[in-house]
């Protein structure tokens, strides 16, 4: 290299070594770099060509471009509002129990004078004085999916983080048999999802499951035993649970990383300055948790989008849709029904909702010094 | 402000026992500078006086108080560390405050107390910024900030210059002597930096393997060198050591002789010496001169020569295998390799009955 190069062409000439010189790096990285590019790059790419077209799995018929009508056929929602029924003197009919009776939604739905509406079927509904709004949607299914998802992620993400922060402190000090405290916590994160999934159905299970024997003990028998994952009140809760569980360990190393980068100084000083626990958390240790709370806020979001195995072993999406999620959606589409359209269409969206949140989160966390 | 003493302090970690009984005793107002070489304990000792370490046995008394068992919050200290350790996410002011803030003080004295920290630091127009726009001499003026207004009985600095270039090192040396002189405060200041120790302190507490070694000011110190190792320690360049042997004792005028060096009588400082025992002869690279022709009293051929303008440091190879480092008044031309003589005053030689390992 030339000593007599000005430093910007120095810096470039420093760029071009690093990157094209270099053939034996380059060499190392091609076989990561060709798989990333086969099974991530390509078929996210694919996925969104594909969500454009009617392909199936198998078919006869040739494939055809059918634009946006795949995202209208899952995101089509809209709220209508039925009258109850009246009798010929304009009075409310009243059912048997007392209360009001409104015509049926497919009334609507089927009318050929609303053909907007045609082919939807009602989410769910509420009274808004004497008349019924129903929202109804050509993919009741997708929006029950993408409710469970957005509550999933709405409770794993406080409960995953928080006790996994917990779990960090709790191991973050110098005991004799720590490690033995370390091994147990992050014990689940190293058995397979699907394992762990089987042995929570036996602990739910409604008849003689662990969980009921628990409660059934330590009330002495009061508590009657709850098919956990069998209703659709208490299913998705159980899964909630059951994954803040597994996952929970991974999430407590990633803390304990970030407890170990905080300098032992800064303790002292809260010490010398008279600090109380909480006020050793509030000023010092959470300030230098900062990054890795991002981290952690992040992965764990991005971990619940993709909810997907324990739905698969434990509940099949049921009962009656309570557990039903995106990507368990999407796979069920995609192979199930081999509607490998529709289960695209659910993947670009996914990406969607995931990149959106993600960004709101860096931008909500980013550093404002 | 307030005394510390320190009685019989030792400390043990497993069955290493690192500080094996100190006693010192720190008047009100005093600046007392604790020096070693790394691993000597200094730093320990200061954080057992801070109440971060424990004290294995022996007792630490603030203001007439043992505080053995008091929490570091309570015993009236304040300390700033080498690494500063201030809180990156607050901004000076918060940083300042941070003990007030804890105690729950009202804004106004906040106010007023970080304020008046900022007029004794001259750092007012600093108290908006956040750490990560500041250098290392300003981070640590935040950390001195915060010290003060602990309003503490005792300061307790621990290596705070170390993490600083040189130029910085030595304003902020002057600024925490003026700090010193206008807060009257007692404070006790842990350096390996014999310069440091020379120019701060009231009183020097020079650490070794967990021991005093000498006590006191630091001229006396620096003159009246209890044994070789504060000797070796203190003065830069370090004192030189010649191994010699004794040849009469009369009184306190020892008699020595050494291949290296011509027979002479020094004065034994109330040390004891035995006729035939080997001693080793100190003398500051200050207190040598060079001899015309071949007059000295040590001869030796110049190695090397360092001329700093104010004064040429000559390493000077003896003929039996040793080596000494003169220091010389101003500016000198020794030719490498060149054949040298040197003199210096017997009076103002150090003999030790030591011998150097």
């Amino acid at each position: 290299m030339d000593r007599t190069l000005p430093a910007s062409q120095r810096g470039s000439a420093m760029a071009s070594r690093l990157t094209i010189s270099n053939r034996a790096g380059w060499g190392f990285a091609l076989p990561a770099f060709a798989l990333i590019t086969i099974f991530i790059i390509l078929p996210f790419f694919f996925a969104f060509y594909l969500s454009l077209t009617n392909q199936r799995l198998i078919s006869p018929n040739p494939t055809q471009f059918v634009g946006l009508e795949n995202y209208r056929d899952l995101l089509g929602l809209s709220v209508i509002t039925l009258g109850p029924e009246r009798d010929e003197n304009g009075a409310a009919v009243l059912n048997e129990l007392g209360d009001l009776t409104y015509p049926r939604v497919r009334t609507v739905t089927r009318n050929p004078d609303f053909p907007q509406y045609r082919g939807m079927r009602e989410w769910f509904r509420w009274r808004s004085g004497e008349n019924a709004r129903v929202v109804i949607a050509s993919d009741v299914v997708f929006w029950k999916a993408l409710a469970n998802t957005l509550t999933f992620v709405f409770f794993i993400v406080p409960l995953q983080g928080g006790g996994a922060l917990l779990l960090a402190l709790l191991i973050n000090q110098k005991l004799r048999g720590i490690n033995f405290f370390r091994t147990i916590y992050f014990m689940p994160v190293v058995i397979s999802i699907v394992v762990i999934s089987l042995l929570w159905r036996f602990i739910y299970d409604g008849g003689d499951g662990l969980l009921n024997n628990i409660l059934g003990a330590l009330s002495f028998g009061l508590f009657p035993p709850v098919d956990w994952l069998g209703q659709p009140e208490t299913a998705l809760g159980s899964i909630i649970v059951m994954s803040a569980w597994q996952a929970v360990g991974f999430h407590m190393v990633i803390w304990l990383s970030g407890l170990q980068t905080i300098s032992p100084t800064l303790y002292e000083v809260a010490a010398i300055e008279g600090a109380s626990k909480w006020q050793t958390f509030r000023y010092v240790t959470w300030p230098g948790l900062r990054n890795t709370a991002v981290l952690v806020l992040i992965v764990i979001t991005m971990q619940a989008f993709a909810l997907f195995a324990q739905i698969d072993v434990m509940t099949n999406g049921g009962p009656l849709d309570s557990t039903q999620t995106l990507v368990f959606q999407a796979v069920e589409r995609g192979y199930g029904k081999q509607d490998i359209s529709g289960g695209s269409t659910i993947s670009v969206l996914l990406f969607f909702i995931v990149l959106l949140i993600s960004l709101t989160q860096r931008y909500l966390t980013r550093d404002r010094s | 402000m307030a005394t510390v003493r320190l009685s019989d302090v030792r400390k043990s970690f497993g069955s290493v026992e690192t500080i094996k009984g100190v006693d010192i005793e720190i008047g009100d107002g005093e600046f007392v500078v604790f020096v070693g070489p790394s691993g000597c304990g200094k730093s320990t000792l200061l954080r057992m006086i801070a109440g971060l370490e424990d004290i294995t046995s022996g007792t630490v008394e603030i203001d007439g108080q043992v505080v053995n068992d008091i929490e570091p919050k309570d015993r009236g200290i304040a300390m700033v560390f080498q690494t500063y350790a201030i809180f990156p996410h607050m901004t000076v002011r918060e940083n300042v405050a941070f003990g007030l803030t804890i105690k729950g003080a009202p804004k106004e004295e906040k106010e007023r107390r970080v304020a008046e920290a900022a007029r004794i630091l001259q750092m007012e127009h600093l108290l908006d910024r956040r750490p990560s726009e500041l250098s290392g001499g300003q981070r640590q003026r935040v950390a001195i900030g915060r010290a003060i207004v602990r309003d503490p009985k005792v300061f307790l600095f621990d290596e705070p210059l170390s993490n600083l270039d040189a130029a910085l090192r030595m304003d902020m040396r002057m600024e925490i002597g003026k700090l010193h002189q206008s807060l009257k405060a007692s404070m006790i200041y842990v350096t390996h930096d014999q310069v440091e120790a020379m120019t701060l302190a009231d009183r020097i507490v020079v650490l070794k393997d967990g021991k005093v070694m000498q006590a006191g000011p630091p001229m006396d110190l620096y003159h009246e060198p209890a044994n070789l190792f504060v000797a070796g320690f203190l003065g830069a360049p370090s004192m030189n050591f010649i191994p010699v042997n004794v040849d009469g004792v009369d009184g306190d005028h020892v008699t020595i002789s050494s291949p290296s060096v011509d027979r002479m009588t020094v004065r034994g400082r109330g040390r004891e010496f035995t006729v035939g025992q080997t001693a080793t002869l100190g003398v500051r690279p200050q207190y040598i001169r060079a001899a015309a022709g071949t007059d000295g009293m040590l001869h030796g051929h110049v190695e090397l020569t360092e001329r700093l303008g104010s004064e040429t440091v000559v390493d000077v190879a003896l003929p039996t295998g040793g080596k000494i480092i003169a220091a010389l008044p101003e500016d000198r031309i020794l030719a490498h390799g060149s054949e040298a003589s040197f003199e210096f005053d017997p009076s103002q030689a150090h003999l030790f009955p030591e011998v150097e390992r």
